[in-house]
């Protein structure tokens, strides 16, 4: 089974602090730490998990700059066979059907029975992957957590519907499917596995090696454009306990004990 | 102004609360606006969510179907792109369903896409003016969107309030011929429900609940320490769960139970909106966080900017010490 993952190379809140800039039009992007999207992660093992039990390759995709490669390198090291970089400055500014155009691109030049991606990225989206399969007419399903290969070409897989209850349903190959975390449990990457695939070239295809016209993708074919970040001001917000570790604690006993938390 | 539709999900012959939402959603885009919902469906079900739906939408466009029966959103895109008019504006509830359908029907209408809208600032010229959320809620966005070929506009739910307004008439029209066959590629099989699992979190009214922020599994007897002192469970936020250290029934949110405690601890959860979700009846909310910034702050009663792996014992003690004194 030959199969594509596309994943992102995301902001990593466990490691920022994430802060606006001082123009409040973005986030403060100077010396923030970046790691694949987390989802992603979860697509790649399940990829590599499929290929083991059958026969195949995982290759790794991302549409994006030179920056990017750390991320196609990580999952190179988990062990994907190949990783391919789509980047041109046409590419500047896509919304998600800009991606998707991209993705499409690189997909018909080549052969997959099955595209992956992460559930959302940072930007809670959700669509790049829909997009695609619409744009090759694939079938797709969203929010998968299990997968099962079926003779004759199809999969039976699961989505995590409302409740965490498990929508089972067959799906034909080729298709795209959007993973959602904790359908696996991503292997551990070392510095050594990293160090392994620092200098493994990663192939770069532009707009012109993919066929895609530049009035159709990045910020010339964007729809949907982001103006600005900004704090949201919901409600009231919590009343911030100050003082002391211990004072702090014997606030929250009384708090407590007041609203039946403590007897 | 384009014509706006809402699509509306159903279960069971019940309209979602969603369809409500929606009418607000669309008069925030047109204040004139009436917006015609559409349904998909089979047999009587159908029917009385239509019936339903004439109360609050002045058109009600009916798609029955056998192969709909149960929502497969491949076969809804497919009988969607052959009733809507171009330039349409689609509002969909941002739910597991609309994750399938809507950035497919998208594509399919060649109009623009936003998902998971948190408010509209209205319409100027050929843009539409929304605001998102992006980093789980920590940031909101302003999102410009051309709308001259019409638009698919995913609305989060709860973020509209429904408006009180006086019931309608509406009309029901049957579009059922008009969609001609319908083929799948993907094709649903059954519904497996959730495990109950060991402890009930639906039925405390205290719940110690932790996320991201304990760190790792070893951690996790941390919480449940200060869980026993106050007689509460340990209830926890997905990642905790995708990183197997609690089982998926401690899950409180959309994809997990829905929770009514009377005091709800926050530790170290960062409060999504899928997880927020998950929380109804108004708790008590005291969050624990290290990250003064966390969403979980704009939503909880009370506020604690502090290591939870540091504050959890220190409150654990300390309540053990009281329990002590009263005896």
């Amino acid at each position: 089974m030959e199969i594509l993952v596309c994943a992102r190379r995301v902001p990593d809140t466990s490691e920022n602090e994430i802060q606006l800039n001082s123009a409040g039009n973005d986030i403060e992007r100077d010396d923030l730490v970046y790691s694949i999207n987390e989802p992603d992660n979860y697509a790649v093992e399940e990829a590599l998990q499929l290929v083991a039990k059958a026969s195949g390759n995982v290759t790794v995709a991302t549409v994006g700059t030179d920056d990017d490669e750390e991320i196609l390198r990580r999952e190179m090291a988990m062990g994907a066979n190949q990783a391919v970089l789509l980047s041109d400055d046409a590419f500047q500014g896509s919304d998600g059907k800009g991606i998707a155009t991209v993705l499409k691109a690189f997909v018909q030049k080549n052969k997959y029975d099955l595209i992956l991606t992460g559930v959302q990225a940072e930007d809670g989206a959700a669509q790049v992957g829909g997009m695609l399969a619409a744009l090759l007419d694939y079938p797709f399903a969203s929010l998968v957590n299990s997968i099962e290969v079926l003779d004759g070409g199809k999969l039976k897989i699961s989505r995590e519907i409302a409740g965490g209850n498990k929508e089972f349903s067959e799906i034909d190959l080729p298709c795209v499917l959007s993973i959602q975390t904790g359908i696996n449990e991503p292997r551990y990457v070392g510095m050594r596995g990293i160090r392994q695939v620092a200098s493994v070239e990663i192939p770069t295809f532009d707009a012109s090696a993919l066929g895609v016209d530049p009035a159709t993708v990045g910020d010339a074919g964007a729809k949907v454009k982001r103006d600005d970040y900004f704090v949201p001001a919901l409600g009231k917000g919590a009343e911030i306990l100050a003082g002391s570790r211990e004072e702090i604690a014997d606030k929250v006993i009384e708090l407590l004990k007041t609203k039946g938390g403590l007897k | 102004m384009p014509r706006i539709f809402a699509y509306i999900v159903h279960k069971a012959g019940v309209v979602d609360d969603s369809a409500a939402e929606l009418v607000a959603a669309a008069k925030r885009i047109d204040p004139a606006a009436n917006p015609t919902a559409i349904v998909a469906g089979s047999g009587p079900e159908l029917d009385a969510v239509c019936a339903s739906l004439s109360a609050s939408y002045g058109e009600v466009w009916k798609i029955a179907n056998e192969s709909l029966a149960y929502p497969n959103a491949e076969l809804i895109r497919q009988a969607l792109v052959k009733v809507v008019p171009a330039g349409s504006i689609v509002l969909v509830a941002h739910d597991h369903f609309a994750l399938d359908l809507s950035p497919g029907l998208s594509i399919k209408l060649n109009a623009a896409y936003v998902p998971d809208v948190v408010e509209i600032d209205g319409v100027a010229g050929p843009q539409l003016k929304v605001v998102r959320q992006e980093f789980g809620g920590q940031f909101s966005t302003h999102v410009r969107c051309d709308i001259s070929t019409g638009a698919v506009i995913n609305v989060r739910p709860g973020a509209f309030k429904p408006t009180e307004t006086a019931p309608l008439a509406g009309t029901v029209v049957d579009k059922s011929s008009a969609i001609g066959p319908l083929t799948a590629k993907r094709r649903y099989l059954e519904t497996v429900v959730a495990e109950a699992g060991d402890v009930d979190i639906t039925k405390h009214a205290v719940l110690v609940s932790v996320g991201r922020g304990i760190q790792e599994k070893d951690n996790i007897p941390i919480a449940e320490e200060l869980a026993e002192t106050l007689g509460a469970a340990v209830s926890c936020s997905r990642p905790v769960v995708d990183a197997k250290w609690l089982p998926k029934s401690r899950q409180v949110g959309s994809s997990g139970k829905t929770v009514k405690p009377k005091v709800y601890m926050a530790c170290g959860i960062s409060g999504s909106f899928q997880h927020l979700a998950g929380l109804k009846g108004n708790p008590f909310i005291v969050a624990i966080n290290k990250n003064p910034k966390a969403p979980i702050f704009q939503v909880a009663d009370v506020g604690i900017v502090d290591d939870l792996l540091e504050f959890l014992p220190e409150l654990t003690n300390k309540i053990r010490e009281a329990k002590q004194v009263s005896v």
